[in-house]
């Protein structure tokens, strides 16, 4: 098959998939008896027409671009981590132990020794799998998917038996200590004097978000442990012929990408929450994923993909408060998505190359 | 004149903006064998694909016996009576030859009576053609030479009367090719047509009536085969008059610099796979290995080069190197001294999704002088890169393209100039010409050869006796992980160095050994 113009393959395709999923999804609406232009401008209203909306977004999309960034760091070894969800819980534990348990005296410093434990738990979560893959050939895909439920159940005893204040029937641990509260995009934007709604759960982890977009870019394309990760995810024979331990770069590469999806917690559990609760991640290891697929593995893409995706969030969420489409369909909205620019993506991709190769023949 | 069992007219076809088949008209005559020569993506394959139904041709017309045909699939090529000989085997390996036959030509819902009827058919074919196979040996259980057989038989059942085998010697020992072009001979007398695709000059003039030249998608020349010679098809190939020997000076050994004794090499499934070989090379020469594929000359290659563990001693420049340890990796060889081509550039001398600049780093990527603090320097290795590309004349000289936008001689061209310009005391090389086309393969011979010249160590691998030949300053013989013996090029010849490679003193009882009986009295009946 012609090879597409890399402009094509970067917008064009997600693009396209993007807007049949949204026909399909409006179809849907349809279908369901409801009014999809209404819908649909309430989706994006409600996701991007206010800073209210954006506080939520940019939330999500944080949370996002951690579990994405996971993802792709571990596809460009062509390792396949599914478990960011295990990973980002794991994460909150150790920025939950971090915080109750040492007395910080600024937020900076907290914030800090939080990311570099949610890091290290998120990285020593994903060390055992990707042990299992290097030294037993035990199947990233099936170990890491294994390791998200272990991570719940341990989670799960923890918290009820270990973390919970006395008292609490709530399986969720204290209030984390004034002094280790983030500030939130609302509090920062106004101190400089531009106006956003207070009250969101956007907070200073964004920044981090898109510093860890610049580690990784530098990671994969400049660094000699990137070209190695690249060379050994395109080949392994020739990994092996270039000198490349197997061994140690399946190992590095999928503690990285833990310790990413381990950083995730200081946006949700340290920014929103302030406490470590059950189920705290809500399927953000598993948007990572399609985050991932739609933005390429590169950090770029995966910053626009996230932020997609917590518009998606936000402007579903606005969905089932304003009207009576029901919360299901806004999941299926989303999952058309994730088809279209995920699983679909080869279909898409086919669709565009006849559009844009065949002109071209009959010019010559 | 009869009418020709084939003619094409006009055939073009396109990929995206390749032309791989340009306007093509070829008449191939009854009971002939026909030879299709041309380079690496000249379009011979293309062609053939598109009279066996795999491809459709944008234009042209096909006429089987006379009559025009349409072959929209392989069923209608098989129906129009075309059988095709891959190069890479379709059977399956755990069937027996019967049912490997059978296979898409059952006659009913139950087996029974078309085995029946296969066996009875396969025994007449076999008297016909001389063309014996044991129908109950299981595919696995027997060698290539007998693999292809079935292959053939498999076509002649389905009724084929034209025969087309894609480079069908690429896997063979000279003897087994030898067999295969008696073979040939008798389907030809049987009345068969075949079309024999190869890019081998020799094959050509020793088997075939009529030739066809092909070049860039084109048929630049159809010849009586007597009345060519391979210079004058070499040159109608290439486009310009190519040397075909290479031109070397006398060797001038100096130290030792590989010394390799009793290695062995067992594989991941337990198989030994090199039985304890012991070989030296010196500076300033070329070893040459010569041995049919699969006979532990990969692994040897694979454990000098760091690729796989073995054990025995093996010293570099009097300095013992790790077989299984710490340091047996690729890493510590390099910095040993040691540069590696290895035999298979797509799978392991390149990352084909790489652009030529970053594959020039490969392998040697923590080089001092390509790293800036934690990153690496691309400004530095793109310079490199740039001057190499340029000296090894790899064309086009675009740094940016991806080693898999390159031509087999050109990616080719990017590994040895990335291995040799390292300077190494000892070159590894594996299979230095494969896929690669003939004006590139006199590059690349004369590269080694220079390297050779400033008194440098060769080790070559390779599964072309003629390279080995015309390389070599001596060639060791490598048959089922043992080294069956040493030659000096200019003592030995191909037949002789066929019969090592097809262990000749091994396994006294052994099919193989009886095919070398067999094949020795050919020998001596014609050189009494």
């Amino acid at each position: 098959m012609e090879q597409l113009p890399k402009w094509a393959d970067l917008v064009v395709v997600p693009l396209v998939g993007l807007i049949m999923a949204f026909v399909l999804s409006m179809l849907m609406v349809l279908v369901t008896g409801h009014d999809p232009i209404q819908a649909l401008k309430l989706m994006v209203s409600g996701a991007l027409g206010s800073t209210y909306g954006w506080g939520y977004t940019l939330y999500y999309a944080t949370n996002f671009i951690f579990t994405g960034l996971a993802v792709a760091v571990a596809f460009h070894a062509s390792l396949f981590n599914i478990g960011g969800e295990g990973q980002a819980a794991i994460g909150g534990l150790g920025v939950a132990l971090v915080c109750l348990f040492i007395p910080w005296p600024h937020w900076t410093i907290a914030l800090l020794a939080a990311s570099a434990s949610a890091a290290v738990f998120g990285a020593l979560w994903a060390l055992i799998p990707a042990y299992l893959q290097a030294k037993r050939g035990s199947h990233i895909v099936i170990t890491t998917i294994m390791f998200n439920f272990i991570a719940a159940s341990l989670l799960n005893y923890v918290l009820v038996n270990q973390l919970r204040p006395r008292g609490s029937m709530d399986p969720a641990t204290a209030k984390f200590p004034e002094a280790t509260h983030l500030p939130s995009l609302g509090d920062m934007l106004g101190a400089v004097g531009i106006p956003f709604a207070k009250g969101t759960p956007a907070n200073v982890s964004l920044f981090v978000a898109l510093a860890a977009c610049v580690f990784v870019y530098y990671l994969i394309w400049r660094t000699r442990l990137g070209y190695q990760l690249r060379a050994f995810g395109k080949s392994q024979p020739a990994a092996v012929y270039a000198g490349i331990n197997p061994v140690k770069i399946t190992i590095i590469t999928m503690m990285i990408s833990g310790a990413l999806a381990g950083l995730m917690a200081i946006n949700n559990v340290m920014g929103e929450a302030e406490r470590l609760i059950l189920g705290s991640v809500e399927g953000a290891g598993f948007i990572g994923i399609a985050v991932a697929l739609m933005g390429r593995s590169h950090p770029i893409g995966i910053l626009f993909a996230a932020l997609l995706f917590g518009a998606l969030y936000q402007g579903g969420a606005e969905l089932g408060l304003w009207t009576s489409i029901p919360r299901e369909l806004v999941i299926v909205i989303q999952a058309l998505v994730i088809l279209f620019t995920g699983a679909l993506d080869n279909m898409v991709r086919l669709m565009v190359a006849k559009v844009l190769i065949r002109p071209k023949r009959a010019e010559a | 004149m009869s009418e020709p069992a084939i003619e094409l007219k006009g055939i073009s076809k396109a990929f995206g903006p390749v032309q791989a088949n340009k306007d093509i008209s070829i008449r191939v005559m009854p009971g002939t064998i026909h030879g299709i020569i041309g380079e690496n993506g000249a379009g011979k394959s293309t062609l053939m694909s598109i009279l066996y139904g795999f491809y459709k041709a944008d234009k042209g017309e096909i006429y089987i016996a006379g009559t025009k045909t349409s072959i929209p699939d392989s069923q209608a090529a098989i129906a129009a009576g075309i059988g095709m000989v891959f190069q890479h085997f379709k059977l399956v390996q755990n069937f027996t030859v019967l049912e490997n036959v059978i296979l898409g030509a059952e006659d009913g819902a139950l087996l029974g009576p078309s085995l029946t009827k296969a066996r009875k058919e396969l025994t007449a074919l076999a008297a016909e053609y001389e063309l014996n196979v044991d129908p109950d040996a299981v595919i696995q259980d027997i060698g290539v030479g007998m693999q292809q057989r079935v292959e053939i038989l498999k076509a002649l059942y389905r009724q084929a009367d034209i025969l087309i085998l894609d480079e069908p010697t690429g896997v063979l020992t000279p003897a087994e090719a030898d067999q295969l072009f008696r073979i040939l001979h008798r389907l030809k007398d049987e009345g068969k047509t075949i079309i024999l695709i190869t890019h081998k000059l020799r094959e050509i003039m020793e088997a075939t009536d009529t030739v066809s030249v092909m070049r860039r998608g084109e048929m630049t020349a159809t010849v009586k085969t007597s009345e060519t010679s391979p210079e004058h098809l070499a040159e109608l190939m290439v486009g310009r008059k190519v040397l075909l020997r290479v031109d070397k000076k006398p060797a001038q050994p100096g130290e030792k610099v590989l010394e390799v004794e009793n290695l062995k090499v067992v594989d991941s499934k337990g198989v030994v796979r090199v039985k304890g070989i012991s070989f030296e090379v010196r500076a300033g020469e070329i070893l040459g290995i010569a041995g049919v594929a699969g006979n532990g000359q990969s692994e040897l290659l694979e454990v000098l080069g760091g690729m796989r563990t073995g054990t025995g001693t093996i010293r570099v420049n009097g300095q013992e190197i790790d077989l299984s340890g710490k340091h047996s990796d690729a890493r510590s060889r390099r910095e040993r001294g040691i540069a590696h081509v290895p035999e298979d550039r797509q799978r392991e001398g390149l990352i084909m999704d790489f652009k030529a600049w970053e594959n020039i780093a490969f392998g040697y990527h923590d080089d001092v002088k390509y790293q800036s603090g934690l990153l690496m320097n691309n400004t530095a290795i793109r310079k490199d890169a740039e001057g190499k590309i340029e000296r090894f004349d790899v064309r086009p000289a675009n740094c940016d393209l991806e080693a898999k936008s390159f031509s087999g001689g050109n990616q080719q061209k990017i590994v040895l100039a990335r291995e040799i310009e390292r300077d190494p005391d000892l070159l590894l090389v594996g299979q230095p010409t494969r896929g690669v086309d003939i004006g590139a393969i006199e590059f690349i011979h004369q590269q080694i050869v220079a390297l050779r010249d400033k008194g440098k160590a060769i080790l070559l691998v390779s599964v072309e006796l003629e390279e080995i030949l015309s390389l070599s300053d001596r060639v060791a013989v490598i048959f089922d992980g043992q080294l069956m013996g040493e030659r000096l090029p200019a003592e030995t010849d191909e037949k002789e160095l066929g019969l090592m490679m097809a262990g000749m003193t091994s396994e006294p009882d052994g099919p193989v050994h009886k095919a070398v009986e067999a094949q020795l009295a050919h020998v001596h009946g014609k050189a009494p």
